[in-house]
């Protein structure tokens, strides 16, 4: 599904190879702020996410039911006492950061976010300047220990204690050869018990054919996609309890209200687990 | 979060429950904010049925931070706002603008949101609140959208800004991390201890660190003046350039050699050097670049401990490691159709560990290298001289021509080694036995060769000093079964192998015994009981005499003291034979002393024999033992009186009892007639010297009556012999004594196979 060569330039860019700052290329970051309605975007952004749209004309509110989850589950989290969220892969910010909605049940939150998209970790730097309790790291998922180990981090969250470690709609911009499970599986060893796992994955279960133009399309972009199919999913999970309802559609993870027939439509797992 | 309220006034601005992002709205009219309208129970009715048909319009046209509950009570918030206005006098169109604000600050920046919105104000607001508000409804409405308008297009362009300021900021800190980076490149590159050279693909060579600089004796411009070509070397293997004309044409990526270099000076460097080929972004061929290592120490420490471990560090010669490998390799590389030849001078320095304990280990060490150096003298090309260790040479004829090569060769060596060396400050004699052995490759091995050359310097040795001797195969057997014997000896002495047998000494005069000679016999478990022939000689070149003689001594002394227990001043004294090499050992006059005292034997009754050479080759320190052995009251006797050197004059200088005359002077005075009177004379002016200085005389090889005779007319005091008795065992001797008119004794036996009255 994926060229080897493009899976980003992560594995082989050594350390001292700083990523290119490239707008002619779309970003994934970008892309996703312009689903969401936002003009953190360029041309480029814009005329794939048109496209993409064009293709699958429920992305929009795909990416809506993404973020409705995200919002749940920190909620959720927060109602649990959690106070420190590791937002991985958190993008550009935009309306309701988890830094906002965690702060609706504890003001005291304490938030660092995760990218490795340069453009979305300047932006997310200069837009959270004046707030001490959250900070930003630029770094790759897969490199746990630049994650862990940064001392904005550090000076953030107490490891010691209970964390809400989102990797929400992260996962399917890490393709197999990278082993994401394997990564899930280090931070949960590096994670306090009572910590907590919070993701969502793309999938085209349901949607195979519209999930291959999808995926195409992403292969301009730094960050190439693997949709997986569920019990996939499930294994990031693993040394994690899931927690009511499990891993289930975006839309069926503990809503507000009742929800209908349809849930499929916004393809789409997420799930909250949580590390014993 | 409460349900829309109920019917009432309402206010809800200031409520917590308010979207985050909504919450604080630093841009509200402060005119709105204060203007606190009262609304009926129908317009609160209208509000709340206005809120849920917008919020039904909207859901999910735009993304916003709320959940369902949430979205209502916002536009109702604003539906609270828009009838309010609606319902003050004139009625505050502009009411209408904030409203658009506000959806755009909740983030409902979809275009179908707006779209739905002024449809369901603009037909719903009049319905609900009367038609004749349509003309303020359609003002509000107007303004609803422009205030959207506004507001969107200032948060676009905010957002614009900043995420292009954010790419600035992303793009300054990457402009950072390069410049970083290139820096430790920079650094990388310069402070490398490995040289690193960079060339384009015409073979220019276009930068250089100083690693290389340093290695090559140039200065950078003077390098980047030079081609690869240039940096060819004589030595260098046609392959290598090949090599670099595979990566040049980008057959290759990379390749890794060892290779000879010249630096500026024309010294002469060694390098482990890994040539990699870079391409550009299209995979051409662009430049090389070059990595070395200068390994010159490496490989001088390699060749250095390679010398060490092939060379003996004593005499710079080749080392037995070497000579090995060399003999291997002639066996092995020799192929078997080759009538290849090959010969070796196997040496050994006669009496070398002697020079080494009178004259020190410097002094030996010193003979060694002169040695050495006059071996080397001989050796002609394809000659190979080595030491093998301790005092022994050999020098290789990887291809003789035939056995007078070497032959000559030994007698060369052997000349050469005649000339007395200066070492020390004195002149030294030195002699060498070679053991010489010419062969044909095929059908031979190295150690086969080596088995050789080693028994054949063995019996250059048994020859005497200063010889050499050419390998004979057949007399391979017995010199095996020599080298089995000595080897076999110190543990046949601990496991009581050996045995002895008593000759009996007896008077001329009445033939009664007056003594009995000790003689040792080796019960080997394979080659059966061994005379003393097979043996003694073996014992005394690995010096295992030492132990022999003295074990011989007790059995000796153990058994004499038996008898002496029997017989009282009729027992027989006991002779035991003593080696020269035991005269020298220091303990024996203690060792003596020992036994005695442990055995109870009175000391008359112990005779020491000697061989006269014992006595004549070495003055001093024997001498004080014998005068020691003597004063505890042991008798001294010359054994085999006669053949050796000593003039009798010097024979009155001796602290000796006895002489024994060799059997041999008494051989022709055995036949019945004797016309030699010359035998007679000799034989009786010994005897007449010997009385004169006081001393037993005894014959020797006494086998015939006749021969008794003539000796006891000539004065022998006493006798031995098989006329006589063979040796017996110590039983037999029991016998004799208690039964000493017996007719016979016990005739020569065969316990041996060959009797015999030799000593020792
Ligand atoms: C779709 S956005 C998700 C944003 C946010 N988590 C959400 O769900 O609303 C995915 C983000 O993951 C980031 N991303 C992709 N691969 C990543 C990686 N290997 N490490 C860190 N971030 C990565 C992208 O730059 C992008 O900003």
């Amino acid at each position: 599904m994926l060229a080897p060569t493009e899976d980003g330039d992560g594995v082989t860019r050594p350390a001292w190879a700083p990523r290119e700052v490239d707008i002619d290329r779309p970003s994934a970051a970008r892309v996703y702020d312009y689903y969401l309605g936002g003009s953190h975007n360029f041309a480029v952004d814009r005329e794939m996410a048109r496209q993409a749209i064009a293709d699958w004309p429920d992305l929009p509110r795909i990416m809506q039911g993404n973020r409705a989850f995200m919002r749940r589950a920190v909620r959720y989290c927060a109602a649990l006492g959690i106070d420190q969220f590791l937002d991985v892969g958190s993008g550009i910010p935009t309306a309701g950061n988890v830094h906002e909605v965690a702060r609706l049940e504890n003001p005291d939150a304490r938030v660092v976010y995760v990218d490795v998209d340069p453009v979305a970790v300047a932006h997310s730097v200069a837009l959270l300047a004046d707030d001490d309790r959250t900070g930003v790291v630029q770094a790759d998922f897969s490199d746990v220990d630049a994650v862990l180990g940064d001392p904005v981090t550090r000076g953030i969250l107490d490891l010691g204690r209970p964390v809400a470690f989102l990797a929400v709609a992260l996962l399917h911009f890490v393709p197999d050869t990278r082993a994401p499970r394997d990564v899930i599986g280090r931070y949960r060893d590096a994670l306090a018990p009572g910590s907590h796992l919070v993701l969502s994955h793309a999938t085209a279960d349901g949607v195979p054919e519209r999930a291959v133009d999808h995926v195409a399309l992403y292969r301009r972009t730094d960050t190439p996609m693997s949709m997986r199919p569920h019990a996939e999913v499930l294994r990031f999970f693993d040394g994690f309890s899931l927690v009511e309802p499990g891993l289930v559609w975006f839309s069926l993870w503990r809503p507000d209200h009742p929800v209908g027939e349809g849930a499929e439509r916004l393809p789409g797992y997420a799930g909250v687990g949580r590390r014993d | 979060m409460p349900p829309p309220g109920p019917p009432g006034p309402v206010r809800r601005a200031g409520e917590p429950a308010a979207p985050a992002v909504a919450k604080a709205d630093p841009e509200a009219d402060p005119e709105v904010a204060s203007a606190v309208v009262e609304l009926s129970a129908e317009d609160d009715a209208a509000v709340e049925v206005l809120a849920r048909e917008w919020a039904d319009e909207v859901e999910g046209t735009s993304y916003v931070p709320m959940g369902s509950d949430e979205l209502v009570e916002y536009l109702t918030e604003i539906s609270v706002d828009l009838v309010g206005a609606l319902r003050t006098r004139p009625a505050r169109t502009a009411a209408g603008h904030d409203a658009g604000r506000r959806l755009v600050h909740a983030h409902f920046t979809g275009p179908s949101t707006v779209e739905r919105t002024l449809m369901l104000l603009g037909a719903r607001l009049p319905e609900l609140l009367g038609e004749d508000l349509r003309e303020d409804v359609l003002a509000l409405v107007g303004a609803l959208a422009a205030g959207y308008a506004t507001t969107l297009r200032d948060r676009t362009l905010d957002e614009q800004e900043a995420i292009r300021r954010a790419v600035i900021v992303a793009r300054h800190q990457t402009e950072q991390a390069l410049h970083a980076s290139e820096a430790r490149f920079r650094a990388m590159f310069y402070e490398a201890a490995i040289g690193i050279g960079l060339g384009d693909m015409q073979g220019r060579i276009v930068e250089v660190n100083p690693a290389l600089t340093q290695m090559f004796g140039y200065t950078a411009q003077e390098m980047r003046r030079l081609t690869v070509g240039e940096l060819a070397h004589p030595e260098d293997l046609p392959s290598v350039w090949v090599l670099y004309e595979r990566l040049l044409a980008g057959e290759l990526d990379n390749f890794r050699i060892e290779k000879r270099f010249y630096r500026k000076d024309g010294e002469e460097i060694i390098c482990n050097l890994t040539l990699s080929l870079v391409r550009d972004e299209r995979g051409r061929p662009s430049y090389q670049v070059a990595m070395l290592e200068d390994v010159t120490e490496r490989h001088e420490l390699q060749s250095h401990l390679e010398y060490q471990a092939y060379h003996d560090t004593l005499t710079t010669l080749p080392n037995r490691a070497l000579f090995s490998d060399r003999v291997d390799r002639i066996f092995s590389t020799t192929p078997a159709g080759s009538t290849r030849r090959v010969g070796l001078c196997f040496l050994d320095l006669d009496g070398f560990k002697a020079v080494n304990d009178s004259l020190g280990h410097e002094v030996g060490d010193s003979m060694l290298q002169a040695v050495a150096d006059r071996l080397a003298e001989q050796a002609a090309d394809g000659e190979l001289v080595a030491r093998m260790g301790g005092d022994e040479f050999v020098v290789l004829v990887e291809n003789s021509r035939g056995v007078e090569q070497l032959v000559d060769l030994a007698e060369r060596v052997l000349a050469a080694l005649a000339e007395p060396l200066e070492l020390a400050g004195q002149e030294l004699a030195v002699s060498a036995s070679i053991g010489i052995v010419e062969r044909p490759v095929v059908g031979g091995d190295a150690s086969e060769l080596m088995r050789a050359a080693d028994i054949t310097l063995y019996s250059a040795k048994a020859d005497g000093r200063g010889r050499w001797a050419l390998h004979d195969p057949h007399r391979d057997e017995a010199e095996i079964t020599r080298f089995a014997l000595s080897a076999a000896m110190p543990t046949a002495i601990e496991r009581e192998e050996f045995f002895v047998l008593y000759q009996p000494l007896v008077s001329m005069a009445d033939h009664g015994m007056r003594g009995v000679e000790a003689l040792v016999r080796w019960h080997h478990p394979r080659l059966g009981v061994l005379g003393p022939g097979r043996f003694i000689g073996l014992a005394e070149e690995t010096g295992a005499i030492v132990a022999l003689g003295h074990w011989v001594l007790r059995r000796a002394c153990r058994d004499a003291r038996r008898w002496y227990d029997e017989f009282g001043d009729d027992a027989p004294f006991v002779s035991v034979n003593v080696a020269p090499r035991q005269l020298h050992e220091l303990s024996l006059l203690a060792d003596v002393e020992a036994v005695l005292a442990e055995t109870g034997l009175p000391a008359r009754l112990l005779q020491i024999e000697l061989t006269e050479r014992a006595l004549t080759t070495d003055e001093g320190a024997p001498l004080k033992t014998l005068d020691g052995l003597r004063a505890l009251g042991v008798r001294i006797a010359i054994d085999d009186f006669g053949t050796g050197y000593s003039s009798l004059s010097y024979l009155r200088t001796l602290p000796v009892d006895v002489i024994k005359l060799d059997g041999s002077f008494g051989e022709r005075l055995r036949a019945e007639d004797v016309s030699d009177i010359v035998d007679e004379r000799i034989v009786g002016t010994l005897v007449d010297l010997g009385h004169a200085l006081g001393m037993t005389v005894c014959a020797e090889g006494v086998e015939t009556s006749a021969q008794a005779g003539r000796l006891r007319r000539l004065g022998c005091d006493e006798g031995q012999g098989w006329l006589f008795a063979a040796a017996l065992p110590r039983e037999d001797i029991g016998d004799v004594l208690r039964d000493p008119d017996a007719p016979t004794w016990p005739g020569p036996r065969a316990v041996d196979g060959r009797a015999t009255s030799s000593a020792p």
